[in-house]
C-alpha cells in the first residue's frame, strides 16, 4: 500500500516489446477509459507486430473488480483471435481471494506467479489453460 | 487509535475519475480503522462495484463514509445513493450473472459477498441507496446502530 502504487494513473499503460512477447505493465489505480484505451491499442499492437504473447502484469494493482476483470478477460480473448496468448502475472494473494469471493475467477485465463514464469510460459508449446504458475514443476 | 478525522467523507461519484477518488479514500480510511491486507482489498473492491453501480446505473450520485462502532469493534460503512432510475426487482439485482449494463452481473450480489452488512433501498423512480458496513476482524454481535 505504497504511495507509489496507490497514484491514479491517466491517459496510456506503456506496452514494452520483448522479442515476440509484449509486456504490459499495469501499475496503481487506473481509470476505467485507461483499461479501455489499453485494451483497443493492444489489439492494434498484436496485429502490427505480430506478436505470438502477452503478459499483463498486475502485480502492482491493488483491486481488480469486476469492470477491470472483464476488460483483462476481454484483452485474453481478443488476442487469441489474433493467434497470440496471454498469461497475467504476479496477482497478489490478497486479490485472489477477493476475486473468488466476488465470483470472477476469470475462467481460460492462464496466469504465472511473476513475470519470469509468465515468459517461460509462453516460450513453450501451447498448453491448456491454467498451467498453474509454473510452481508444480519445479525439479 | 483510529480517529474519525480521515475516515468521514462524503465524496460525489460523477466520472470514472471520481471512482478512482472514492477508491483512494476508502483505501486509506481501511488501513487507518486497522483492516488487515485482505479485508481491506475486501472492502476496497466492494466500495470500486458500488461506486461504479452509483455512476452507471443511478446516473452518478455519492458515497458517505463513516466510522461505526459496535461492542467496541470499529467498522467502515459506506452508504452509496443515487436518485436515478431507482431497481425495479431487487432479488433479481443481487443474483449473479443479472445485468443491464455491461458488466459482467456480478456488481451488487458480488459485492455482498464481500461485506458483513449489506442494505438496498430502492424503487423505481426513487433512486437507489446501497449501505454496506465492513467491521475489523469480526463482525460484532449485536449490528452497530448509527
Amino acid at each position: 500500500m505504497s504511495e507509489q502504487s496507490s497514484r491514479p494513473v491517466a491517459g496510456h499503460v506503456p506496452v514494452l516489446r520483448l522479442g515476440e512477447v509484449l509486456l504490459v505493465t499495469l501499475q496503481g489505480d487506473l481509470y476505467d477509459t485507461t483499461a479501455q484505451q489499453l485494451q483497443q491499442d493492444l489489439s492494434e499492437t498484436i496485429a502490427t507486430s505480430r506478436v505470438t504473447g502477452v503478459v499483463i502484469d498486475i502485480s502492482g494493482v491493488e483491486v481488480v473488480d469486476s469492470f477491470l476483470g472483464r476488460v483483462l478477460a476481454e484483452i485474453a480473448a481478443q488476442s487469441e483471435l489474433l493467434a497470440a496468448r496471454t498469461v497475467l502475472a504476479g496477482m497478489r494473494p490478497a486479490v485472489a481471494i477477493t476475486l473468488v469471493e466476488l465470483g470472477l475467477t476469470l475462467p481460460g485465463m492462464r496466469t504465472a506467479l511473476n513475470t519470469e514464469a509468465a515468459l517461460e510460459l509462453l516460450t513453450r508449446p501451447a498448453v491448456p489453460s491454467r498451467s498453474g504458475g509454473l510452481r508444480q514443476e519445479s525439479p | 487509535m483510529p480517529t474519525a478525522a480521515g475516515v468521514e467523507a462524503r465524496l460525489p461519484i460523477r466520472s470514472d475519475m471520481d471512482l478512482v477518488w472514492v477508491r483512494q479514500h476508502v483505501r486509506q480510511a481501511a488501513a487507518q480503522l486497522g483492516f488487515g491486507l485482505v479485508d481491506q482489498t475486501k472492502v476496497l473492491t466492494a466500495a470500486s462495484e458500488l461506486a461504479r453501480n452509483t455512476l452507471v446505473h443511478g446516473g452518478g450520485g455519492e458515497v458517505e463514509v463513516s466510522h461505526v462502532t459496535a461492542d467496541g469493534v470499529s467498522g467502515l460503512r459506506l452508504t452509496f445513493s443515487d436518485s436515478g432510475p431507482g431497481i425495479p426487482d431487487l432479488d433479481r439485482a443481487l443474483s449473479d450473472g443479472y445485468t443491464t449494463g455491461d458488466g459482467l452481473g456480478m456488481g451488487l450480489g458480488g459485492a455482498r459477498r464481500l461485506v458483513h452488512d449489506f442494505e438496498v433501498e430502492s424503487a423505481p423512480g426513487s433512486g437507489t441507496t446501497v449501505r454496506v458496513t465492513s467491521w475489523v476482524g469480526r463482525r460484532p454481535g449485536r449490528p452497530g446502530e448509527a
